[in-house]
């Protein structure tokens, strides 16, 4: 038994989503190799190298791997998958593309965004945006599976001193270009990496008032989100997402803000070690998974949580 | 340009699931069903490009039991020009569901296929994915800005940290993202209008098609709960908390 985890990566650092990922493989048990592919990303195969536990990394450095699309990065995942029973990656927007690519060249079910390993062949993931928690047992002979980040603590980064073997491309498509990117610039944490994380629903009610979140973020070296209702208002990018369709974070702290507490935004902020919610009214469902809350206007309530800290 | 949209029959949003009484799977009886609302916004990315002159004709499919019709006539009401039903009482798995819709497009041979990228059910994040590597087409995932130029379509997509572009080769597979558009209300005229348009059922089995499932489900149960918290009556008594005794922040 053995596992390839897919690292995910920018080509110069290993994401720390590899490392849940890593962690993961683990629970499942047997050896644990990692794919990076990319271009000129020998930095990351090092990187992916001195992760704890970890006994090879294969790296495929080519200018086609580059931008990380899925059809030549799925082709290139099932040349090397007879190797392994279990293939892994990190249920992130790069996972999310390309591990159901991979899942049906090989004719696998996927088992999508695992939060624990029962055994090697079954799983819990939440259904119904975390309604319930489904198990599920795959009869597949490989078991292609993503594998929801905040549900398994990272493995170290250092540690390991795996080898590092490099793989030719293979089965690079032109099915799809790459054209370009805009990648959010911000100071503040990842959401999905802070410690720390202040969001905004509804109640923000327009985009500008969500400098009144930023100050105290900055405050608290804290990242910020918001609820769907904010995205969909057009308050925030949908990068600041967090729910059933947007990110899942689990950080030590979680501020919700003018969140009314929708089932679907509870799905990605749940499993935060402490919860506080802001709002004004005090039916709102936020209170229920609050560990703190308070009733309070948040135009009155946020300036002055920014003084007191 | 031919437009083929899968869509998906779902528990409504608003319905708070629960776990069956034994476990053994959720409790479905008498809840609420709805077009799944990432499919809500494909059949409306589909209808716009043909309101645009880029499309002819806009295909609704859908995978499921004899009531997904109502689905169906749902997509008609809000501009889709013709439904397929692939009926089949199983639930059947994403795979499964990718098998059926490839044998549909092999045989309407669209140049363009728009799915929601997740259906709020099983939460999966697969069909659309797995469909495009089973027709050898190109996907454009979580979509939330589509143009088409000649023979290839350029996508912008929802990625962790921003936005990508891509150009995709037609045919192709785009699955659609929350800011894609805001999916119109069916009129009263429309949904009258749709209940003449063509239907057409087609058995599953007659697909030869292997649809066995994969995986089986061993029990569904709630999530544990959080312990409950407390009100606290100031910022003040807020800051203190968190500092000294959840001791998160300092």
């Amino acid at each position: 038994m053995s596992t390839l985890v897919i690292a995910e990566h920018d080509n110069t650092n290993l994401k720390p989503a590899t490392l849940n990922t890593v962690a993961a493989a683990n629970a499942i048990g047997g050896a644990i190799h990692i794919l990076v592919a990319g271009n000129s990303c020998q930095s990351v195969a090092d990187e992916a190298a001195a992760v704890d536990g970890v006994e090879k990394v294969i790296l495929a450095d080519d200018s086609a791997y580059e931008n990380h699309l899925a059809e030549s990065i799925a082709n290139l995942i099932k040349s090397i998958s007879t190797d392994y029973s279990h293939i892994l990656a990190p249920a992130t927007t790069f996972g999310k593309n390309v591990l159901p690519r991979l899942s049906a060249l090989l004719d696998v079910q996927q088992i999508s965004e695992i939060t624990e390993v029962v055994s090697e062949d079954t799983f819990k993931r939440p259904i119904y945006a975390g309604s319930c928690i489904a198990t599920v047992k795959s009869s597949d002979a490989t078991k292609v599976i993503t594998v929801r980040a905040t549900a398994f603590d990272p493995v170290n980064a250092s540690g390991g001193s795996a080898s590092i073997e490099s793989i030719s491309a293979d089965g690079v498509s032109d099915l799809s270009s790459f054209l370009n990117e805009e990648i959010a610039q911000s100071d503040r944490p990842e959401l999905t990496a802070a410690g720390i994380v202040i969001s905004g629903g509804r109640g923000m009610q327009s985009g500008d008032n969500f400098h009144l979140l930023e100050t105290i973020a900055d405050k608290l070296g804290a990242a910020v989100g918001a609820s769907r209702a904010a995205v969909d208002a057009g308050f925030v990018p949908n990068d600041y997402q967090v729910g059933q369709t947007g990110k899942i974070v689990a950080p030590d702290l979680y501020i919700a803000v003018g969140i009314s507490g929708a089932i679907q935004h509870l799905a990605g902020m749940k499993d935060s070690k402490v919860i506080v919610a802001i709002n004004k009214d005090e039916d709102a469902p936020i209170f229920q998974v609050a560990d703190y809350g308070l009733v309070a206007d948040l135009f009155n309530a946020l300036p002055e949580l920014a003084d007191q800290l | 340009m031919k437009i083929v949209v899968p869509i998906k029959r779902v528990v409504d949003y608003n319905v708070k699931v629960r776990p069956l009484g034994d476990q053994s799977d959720v409790d479905l009886n008498n809840v609420k069903m709805a077009m799944n609302p990432f499919c809500e916004i494909a059949i409306e990315e589909a209808v716009r490009l043909k309101e645009a002159g880029t499309a002819t004709e806009v295909i609704a499919v859908t995978v499921g039991k004899s009531d997904s019709q109502e689905q169906l006539r749902t997509a008609l009401a809000l501009g889709a020009d013709r439904a397929i039903l692939i009926e089949t009482n199983s639930l059947l798995e994403p795979l499964a569901i990718a098998k059926a819709l490839t044998k549909v497009i092999e045989a309407e041979s669209p140049q363009l296929v728009i799915l929601g990228k997740q259906a709020i059910d099983g939460d999966n994040n697969q069909t659309g994915q797995m469909l495009a590597a089973l027709l050898n087409y190109g996907q454009a995932t979580f979509a939330s800005k589509i143009s088409i130029d000649g023979d290839s379509a350029s996508v912008t997509r929802e990625i962790d940290g921003g936005l990508q572009t891509i150009k995709v080769k037609l045919p192709a597979i785009i699955t659609t993202d929350l800011r894609l558009n805001e999916p119109r209300y069916a009129s009263l005229p429309n949904i009258m209008k749709a209940k003449k348009k063509e239907l057409d059922v087609q058995p599953i089995d007659s697909m030869g098609i292997d649809t066995a499932p994969r995986m089986e489900l061993l029990s569904v149960e709630l999530p544990a709960a959080r312990q409950e918290g407390i009100k606290v009556e100031s910022v003040e008594e807020l800051v203190g908390k968190l500092k000294n005794e959840a001791k998160v922040i300092s």
